[in-house]
């Protein structure tokens, strides 16, 4: 008797439960914002927690990397739930711009961020920033054998002495930069030395822990791991110096984190009223106060004190807009990276 | 009382083939249409791979499959596969003979010990050990960290099988004149074979579809480099390539695994084994005995473990969030729960009947299930959004699409334990129940459920465990804004928190342990003991 109803109740009761489910996550998708979500969680997730007390209106998350986040809203076209994208780097939102999923930014919110921390197209708009850093273990290197650009890591002497993390879209935004200043031969001819040259990581963090317990004398990341580390525990980057490329080069290329709201939102004014919030003077003081370390973007914002100053940083001036990530996927792939 | 115990697949028993109840012709027409539905909805991200690659021109195909890079992960990914598994079955039998068989002190702790790896996740083994040796990379770390990680697959079954086994069937194997060695090999090994193969099998499907593991040791496969893929270009025609590279290497594990499974009969009439087997007692078996688990145990929990606590040591509680913690769990609970129903609901028409038929069809039924389950979580993801969107966009990013990417991932590991189950019940029992005027369905539900049961408890424990560990897929199909334990750990992991993502991996590894030991317990009581 008893084998023939338990199994009845339990499935009875796991039926009511779905049901539930069901019901709670439709009511919560009907006046939540969606964001579809590339940047940090923990900073994105302050940024809404913050953006619900100020304003009420509540948001939901859906985290990924950028190129999956950015595909994906191009596969899912006018059927995608996304309100508003969110990125790490510009090449996703490139692609999605490029396939004519964005509505154009509120004026106001262009306002306020500087125009060279924007596409001039309006589609999208900056959010925060990042600068590529060449990042190495304390004495591996005197000031003088330090690279003076990314393409040096190409030659013969580095091989095996430097990693990256040549799936994510982090560095592939740093080849999309290398891309358009240098051409598509060159960029190629680059992408095979550092197939030879190179060690391959998954994640800038794991670069950095490889630079740091010396299995590679130097790595090319972003600037931010290190200090994200140093905020927590420190164990993964006690070792590390970092040294900016500088001078325009590619490997001084400052990636623009962007955010921009889906033409098929329906909740296109919520939308537009969060991301004028984060390029906003409250969302850019998470920047500065936070733990992301990113830079601020925002007009007249100040970035987080421990940074080097983006003014220093004599980025290469590049269009966003024009970052071609399949076509970097494509070399890539030719090259055996990925 | 226990007819044929042949080493290699035998012509069809005469007396089985005479036999006018034999239970072939019995089988309901439903139950088969239900499995043929089961087994044709768990193929369909593997139709989707194939579709796409037979939709993609020749000369791409050729341009993606014929580089070096390919060259590169079929070395990678087979050496991985050749080196591991037979490790796995090594350390997992000889575990086995090591807690059944002999009599070292404290077997029983070993033997829980041997299970208890099962409750932490693959990717929380290297994240651990990359931790303690932060250059473990490449090849043998790969196999090192895929054995510990695995080989209780192997032990479960085997020492489950091993307990099973009468020591009556040896002794009269003995009496019979034949010595210890040609028992062992004849009456011992065909009949662990099947549980020992099924168990290997499934090592073999996990290793190719592993990502987390092998992510972090530097190590690539086809897995990792698909999900290279997917992370640049979504679901591009990359990425199906090496999917199907994937899916031909699957289907010549499971035409290996399909050599040493099958066998003559397995069942017996009676409560398991009459009395417990003799074991052997020898002082250098009993250092070697002892050695075998400590290592497993050392490697397989003690390193984790001490990490994970290394980790919440160093983090600040004030800063855990334990509502987060307490809401991931509860999703990730209540997906576990309803998944592993369906999935083991799922099993038991294609299960039963491969138990109790043979022939192509169930071959292929099974064969269709384990290949699904062999594509890694982000291909059948990949796939299943492709398909929701395109032809039930209500379905999209919903609870339903989620649960069915678990059956399509899982199934195997549920038909691995609920047909060890099936073979086991006598089907002598169920022509005597029909015999006597009782309904088909009371039959199955009164005796071949019942005496079947520990292993159905089992499948679903298995299943459970698989989905708490769940990474890639849930990533993708997961509802907005629903966690699950596994992949708050990894969102965390990605941005070195190591800290912060500690209290998800000991939740994890706590939600997983009780189920682990219900999992021994169950196997175990299969036993009659």
């Amino acid at each position: 008797m008893l084998h023939s109803t338990l199994p009845k109740r339990l499935l009875s009761a796991l039926g009511f439960i779905v049901a539930v489910a069901a019901i709670a996550n439709h009511a919560a998708s009907a006046q939540t914002l969606v964001v579809y979500n590339a940047q940090h969680e923990s900073l994105t997730q302050a940024w809404a927690d913050a953006f619900t007390r100020d304003t009420g209106i509540k948001v939901a998350l859906r985290n990924g990397g950028d190129s999956e986040l950015a595909n994906q809203i191009v596969l899912e076209g006018a059927a995608s739930p996304a309100d508003v994208f969110l990125t790490e780097n510009s090449p996703a939102m490139a692609l999605v711009e490029g396939a004519g999923l964005f509505a154009p930014v509120a004026g106001a919110t262009l306002a306020q961020v500087p125009p060279q921390l924007r596409p001039s197209s309006g589609k999208w708009v900056g959010i925060a920033a990042r600068a590529t850093v060449f990042v190495y273990r304390k004495g591996a290197f005197a000031a003088d054998q330090l690279p003076l650009s990314l393409s040096d890591l190409a030659k013969a002497g580095w091989k095996g002495r430097w990693g990256a993390s040549p799936a994510g879209a982090d560095f592939q935004a740093i080849v999309s930069a290398y891309l358009l200043l240098n051409g598509e031969a060159a960029t190629l001819d680059w992408l095979k030395a550092m197939k030879s040259n190179s060690v391959a990581f998954r994640g800038n963090g794991n670069v950095m822990r490889a630079v740091n317990s010396g299995q590679v004398d130097a790595g090319v990341i972003y600037h931010y791991y290190p200090f994200v580390d140093q905020a927590k525990t420190g164990d993964n980057s006690r070792n590390i110096s970092l040294h900016y490329f500088k001078h325009r080069d590619a490997g001084a290329f400052v990636s623009i984190s962007g955010g921009g709201v889906l033409a098929s939102s329906k909740n296109a004014e919520a939308a537009q009223s969060f991301l004028r919030w984060i390029t906003g003077k409250a969302g850019q003081e998470i920047l500065r106060t936070g733990d992301s370390f990113e830079y601020a973007v925002g007009v007249g914002a100040a970035s987080h004190p421990n940074l080097t100053p983006l003014s220093e940083l004599e980025p290469p001036i590049v269009d966003p807009t024009r970052l071609n990530s399949r076509k970097v996927v494509e070399l890539m792939t030719a090259a055996g990276l990925i | 009382m226990l007819a044929s115990a042949r080493s290699r697949p035998a012509p069809i028993d005469p007396v089985w083939e005479s036999n006018p109840f034999r239970p072939v012709r019995s089988v309901p027409r439903w139950i088969i249409a239900c499995a043929t539905a089961i087994a044709a909805l768990s193929l369909l991200p593997l139709l989707f791979v194939v579709g796409v690659t037979l939709g993609t021109p020749l000369g791409t195909i050729a341009g993606l499959l014929l580089r070096g890079r390919i060259a590169e992960l079929l070395v990678n990914t087979g050496l991985l596969v050749a080196l591991a598994v037979p490790l796995c079955v090594v350390v997992g039998a000889g575990l086995a003979w090591v807690t059944e068989r002999t009599d070292l002190p404290g077997r029983k702790v070993w033997s829980v010990l041997a299970v208890a790896p099962l409750a932490i996740p693959a990717f929380v083994q290297s994240y651990a050990w990359t931790s303690l040796i932060p250059g473990l990379h490449g090849l043998w770390a790969a196999v090192f960290l895929s054995v510990i990680a695995y080989f209780p697959f192997v032990f479960l079954p085997t020492a489950a099988a091993l307990r099973r086994l009468s020591p009556d069937v040896e002794e009269v194997a003995a009496s019979l004149g034949l010595p210890p060695r040609a028992v062992f090999m004849r009456v011992v090994v065909p009949h662990l074979a099947p549980a020992t193969a099924a168990g290997g099998l499934l090592v073999g499907l996990h290793l190719l579809a592993e990502y987390g593991l092998y992510a972090m040791l530097r190590f690539d496969t086809f897995t990792t480099a698909i999900f290279d893929q997917f992370q640049s270009s979504y679901n591009g025609p990359a990425a199906n390539m090496m999917a199907s590279v994937l899916i031909v290497l699957s289907l010549i594990l499971l035409g290996m695994a399909a050599r040493i499974g099958r066998h003559g009969r397995l069942a017996r009439v009676g409560p398991g084994a009459t009395r417990a087997a003799p074991r052997n007692r020898g002082k250098w078996t009993l250092i070697l005995a002892t050695l075998l688990p400590l290592t497993a145990t050392v490697c397989a929990l003690v390193v984790p473990l001490l990490t994970v606590f290394r980790w919440l040591a160093l983090g600040d509680p004030a800063a855990w969030g334990l509502w987060r913690i307490a809401s991931t769990l509860e999703n990730t609970v209540l997906l576990g729960c309803i998944g592993a129903t369906i999935a083991v609901v799922a099993a038991l028409p294609v299960s039963w009947l491969s138990a109790r038929m043979r022939g192509s069809l169930v071959r292929v039924m099974e064969g269709a299930s384990y290949t699904a389950a062999a594509l890694p979580g982000i291909v059948v993801a990949l796939g299943l959004v492709t398909i929701s969107l395109a032809l039930v966009p209500s379905m999209y990013q919903t609870f339903a699409t989620l649960l069915l990417a678990y059956l399509v991932l899982f199934l195997p590991r549920a038909l691995a334990g609920l047909r060890t189950g099936f073979a086991q019940v006598p089907p002598e029992l169920e022509w005597v129940a029909a015999s006597l005027g009782i309904r088909p369905g009371t039959v199955f539900r009164k005796i071949t459920l019942r005496l079947a049961a520990p292993s159905l408890a089992a499948a679903a424990a298995l299943v459970f465990l698989a989905i708490v560990n769940e990474l890639t897929a849930t990533l993708l199909l997961a509802p907005i804004g629903t966690r699950t334990l596994a992949t708050q750990f990894w969102a965390l992991t990605g941005e070195l928190d190591y800290a912060a993502a500690a209290p998800f991996a000991a939740v994890m590894i706590a939600l997983s342990l009780p189920l682990s030991a219900l999992l021994y317990w169950q196997s175990f009581r299969a036993a009659g003991r």
